[in-house]
């Protein structure tokens, strides 16, 4: 039995571990992800001050604190069994948006992307924002960098900090924006809003327009069926901040829809000894391994699947993406609904981000957003709070129990990419199947067409492991049945 | 030649990274006065290429998350070797931050939880522990043992200077660098080791725009009980705020957005126990005039060891309270 081993450095080094194994006729016999890092906040949030959680969780992951602030927010809140005034709501809803809009742009432009508009089989030095620069033009890097320093800037202001935030606070937030300042934001939306147009029309050029690529999505190895998961305002529409938890069947019918209090008749975790990440599925349905169709409890919580959960985008723009999108991706152009082709994720990211700019621009609109009423003082005793969001990378989940002084006896969380655990496990085996074939040589493309099945669920094993999404350093072996390397291969995944 | 940079993170949430990354296109400047010859996150490096390098070799390397597994700690070796100096860069790296509020409890009491009592693991995964090497029908996988403990670099090995900061301030690195980029080019004399690099010799107050009149308070506010004056010191309105026991240098981000500091700049110069600090602030605010009405005051306070140490746990004088369960053989 032959082993491939993506690892990341030549000793784990904590990041995340791919192990193929082939079997004596060089196809693949079995794939194992492996999740090597635990940090046991649960465990230490016990004894810390309920308010205190939305800043000592965001400490998970500095790619995406924002996601963990506003989680722990809202489940703070619940403990206090408050509602945050109107004018706090939407202060919060800006930054999260603008967090969105940003998040979504440094993994299409920096990390997904780049298998597209510079290619799959390109050499994994140019497969980054450099070589998306060089192939389009010098322009486009300052607009990704535009982009991003004016959301940070928004960001910084409301959230205090520019990574792990501090002014949500049980009740609302610590501060509003003056008219300034809103005045300022208002130009900024509008270059988020600009720059989503500007990707679709460069999504279309260098991927839609690729025959090639439309193939690769439409029929290479990266379709699965499973469930999908996505938060929902009152009309089904999408919502990143607030909603019910909406699950589509792999037919695209409605499934479920929980409230945040109703997780835990809807979730549960498998665990496997050699992995320290669990594995969350439909309790309803049942674990049965790692395998999709309905039968299964297996579900993902993606860009691709929070649009399939959907009945479409809040958003002008987004939708009229959203109506393309559907009836580009079926066969009969029909329109009709779930996607289950595993890298259209990219192009769903993209929708996302143009709802989240266009979002971010009605609320700066709002002549509420500059109210100086943005938080009230909660008056019930605190016992117990639920809190979801989506975060980028899927459902986020924030659970505490306190004492009657709102001191944390209990905490539970599942984390946006730990949704994904087993899809993006059974994604990489299927896609490990379908390209490494008897008897031919595991080539670098080969492994990079491995390596997007990964790559399309942007996974933040940040959130367990803390790499930058896409900046995985991996090495690949494959070995003899005696465990000697007889190829080697090293990758930026 | 150019001067050598390597950058490594160990247990860290990515934020120090980011935080580089924020320095936008200075990262250029920097990238051009300096050779970048490991920087795991970015490029493509070999753990081999730097066992390879003759000791010293490395200029600055700047290190970044806290030390809990065994690959942490043989990078942490690995890199002191090769590097002329080396700096613990953030929180983490410097007083193991908040996942150093870990050493609260251990690694049975964290897997107890995590693997059989939180609500959501399913009935039959409930005690199902992770272990290290695991032999499947295909062959063996393994991964690494998780440590009891988090320790702070400068406990692993010997630490030249410190970049406080949950995380840096993008300002402050490029203070830093350039400060560094100076010193090397000019060839200036190095800071005496130990010196804090990319922060303020003061105390978060001193940049803090509120009115600080040190009121004594005849209780403590939690930050949904009360809503705060907005040019008033916090701590004189009774509002926790670290700020007299934390380092300047992030521009008092927090007090600013009327959130008291928790301290993620470390302990101010001269100090060794940022939470012996915070104590002592606390003696000559609180209004009391015996001991029992103090202890009464003390108690409207919340979590005082979880805020006054909320980044320097694994750092402290105390390290770590007590584990709740006996240390498993393998901890360190
Ligand atoms: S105690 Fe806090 S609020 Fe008061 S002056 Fe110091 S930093 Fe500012
Ligand atoms: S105010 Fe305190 S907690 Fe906030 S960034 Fe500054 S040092 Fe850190
Ligand atoms: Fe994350």
């Amino acid at each position: 039995m032959k082993q491939i081993k993506i690892d990341p450095i030549t000793r784990l080094e904590g990041h995340g571990k791919i192990d193929i194994f082939l079997n004596d006729e060089g196809e693949v016999a079995n794939c194992y992800l492996q999740i090597p890092e635990l940090r046991g906040f649960e465990q230490f949030a016990v004894g810390r001050p309920v308010e205190e959680m939305a800043r000592i969780t965001t400490r998970i992951c500095g790619v995406c604190p924002e996601a963990h602030h506003m989680a722990a927010a809202k489940a703070t809140d619940d403990v206090y069994k408050v509602k945050i005034p109107s004018a706090g709501r939407k202060l919060r809803e800006l930054l999260y948006n603008t967090f969105f809009t940003a998040d979504h742009t440094v993994h299409f432009y920096a990390l997904g992307g780049p298998d597209f508009v510079v290619g799959p089989d390109a050499p994994p030095a140019e497969r980054n924002l450099l070589g998306v620069i060089k192939k389009v033009g010098l322009e486009i890097g300052g607009k990704v960098i535009g982009l991003r320093a004016r959301c940070q800037e928004i960001i910084q202001t409301l959230g205090g900090k520019k990574i792990h935030q501090v002014t949500a606070i049980p009740g609302g937030v610590s501060r509003g924006i003056n008219e300034e300042e809103r005045k300022k934001f208002e130009e900024y939306a509008k270059y988020m809003v600009d720059f989503g147009q500007f990707t679709f029309k460069l999504f279309e050029d260098v991927v839609l327009k690729n025959s090639q690529y439309v193939d690769l999505i439409l029929n290479g190895p990266y379709t699965q069926k499973t469930y999908y998961m996505g938060l929902v305002d009152e009309n089904n529409k999408s919502n990143f901040y607030d909603g019910k938890v909406r699950v589509v069947d792999p037919d695209g019918n409605e499934f479920c829809k929980y409230s945040p209090s109703e997780y835990l008749d809807n979730i549960a975790e498998h665990t496997e000894q050699w992995s320290y990440l669990k594995y969350p599925y439909l309790k309803k349905i049942g674990w049965k391994g790692f395998v999709d169709g309905r039968d299964s409890g297996v579900y993902q919580a993606t860009p691709l699947s929070r649009l399939n959960a959907s009945d479409g985008m809040p958003t002008p723009l987004a939708q009229a993406e959203y109506e393309k999108y559907y009836k580009t991706l079926t066969e009969d152009g029909s329109g009709k609904k779930p996607v289950h082709h595993t890298l259209a994720t990219h192009w769903a990211r993209i929708i996302e981000l143009q709802c989240a700019a266009e979002r971010a621009m009605e609320l700066i609109k709002d002549p509420e957003i500059t109210s100086p009423d943005y938080r009230i003082l909660p008056t019930e005793t605190p016992h117990e709070g639920i809190g979801i969001v989506e975060a980028p990378r899927g459902t986020l989940t924030h659970h505490y129990v306190t004492d009657e002084k709102g001191i944390v006896t209990k905490a539970n969380l599942i984390v946006g990419t730990t949704n994904n655990h087993a899809a993006i496990s059974m994604s990489i085996k299927r896609a490990a199947m379908g390209l490494i074939k008897k008897g031919a040589e595991v080539t670098e493309g080969t492994l990079n067409k491995i390596e997007m099945a990964f790559r399309a669920y942007d996974p933040c094993f940040g959130c367990a492991t803390h790499t930058l999404p896409g900046q995985m350093p991996l090495e690949l072996n494959i070995r003899d049945k005696n465990g000697n390397i007889i190829q080697r291969v090293k990758h930026n995944i | 030649m150019k001067p050598k940079l390597a950058l490594y993170w160990a247990s860290s949430c990515g934020g120090c990274e980011i935080a580089v990354v924020d320095i936008e296109e200075k990262i250029l400047d920097v990238a051009d006065f300096f050779d970048i010859v490991f920087w795991p996150c970015v490029m493509d490096f070999k753990y081999k290429d730097v066992e390879a390098m003759p000791d010293g070799d490395i200029t600055i390397c700047l290190f970044n998350g806290a030390i809990r597994t065994s690959e942490n700690e043989y990078l942490a070796k690995l890199l002191r070797a090769k590097s002329k100096v080396l700096v613990a860069f953030g929180s983490c790296a410097q007083e193991g931050c908040i996942p150093g509020l870990a050493n609260f409890y251990d690694k049975n009491s964290i897997f107890e939880f995590v693997y059989k009592n939180s609500p959501s693991v399913d009935e039959q995964s409930k005690g199902i522990y992770p272990v290290p090497i695991t032999h499947m029908p295909e062959g063996e996988i393994e991964i690494p043992e998780f440590w009891n403990t988090v320790k702070t670099l400068d406990q692993v090995v010997e630490v030249d200077y410190y970049i406080p900061g949950c995380p840096p301030q993008s300002f402050q690195i490029l203070n830093a660098v350039g400060a560094v980029i100076d010193i090397l080019k000019n060839g200036k004399p190095l800071p005496p080791k130990g010196t804090v690099l990319g922060a303020g010799d003061k105390t978060c107050c001193d940049e803090c725009p509120r009115e600080r009149k040190e009121k004594k308070i005849k209780r403590f506010y939690r930050p949904q009980e009360i809503i705060p004056d907005p040019n008033e010191c916090l701590l004189d309105q009774g509002i926790m705020c670290v700020g007299p026991a934390t380092r300047s240098g992030c521009d008092a981000l927090c007090v600013k957005a009327n959130i008291g500091c928790r301290g993620c700049y470390g302990a101010p110069p001269n100090v060794t126990d940022q939470g012996a600090k915070m104590v002592a602030a606390l003696s000559s605010v609180i209004d009391a005039q015996t001991p029992e009405e103090a202890r009464k005051i003390m108690e409207t306070l919340a979590d005082p060891l979880g805020t006054f140490y909320r980044f320097s746990m694994a750092s402290s004088i105390l390290k770590r309270v007590q584990p709740k369960t006996r240390p498993d053989s393998s901890g360190k």
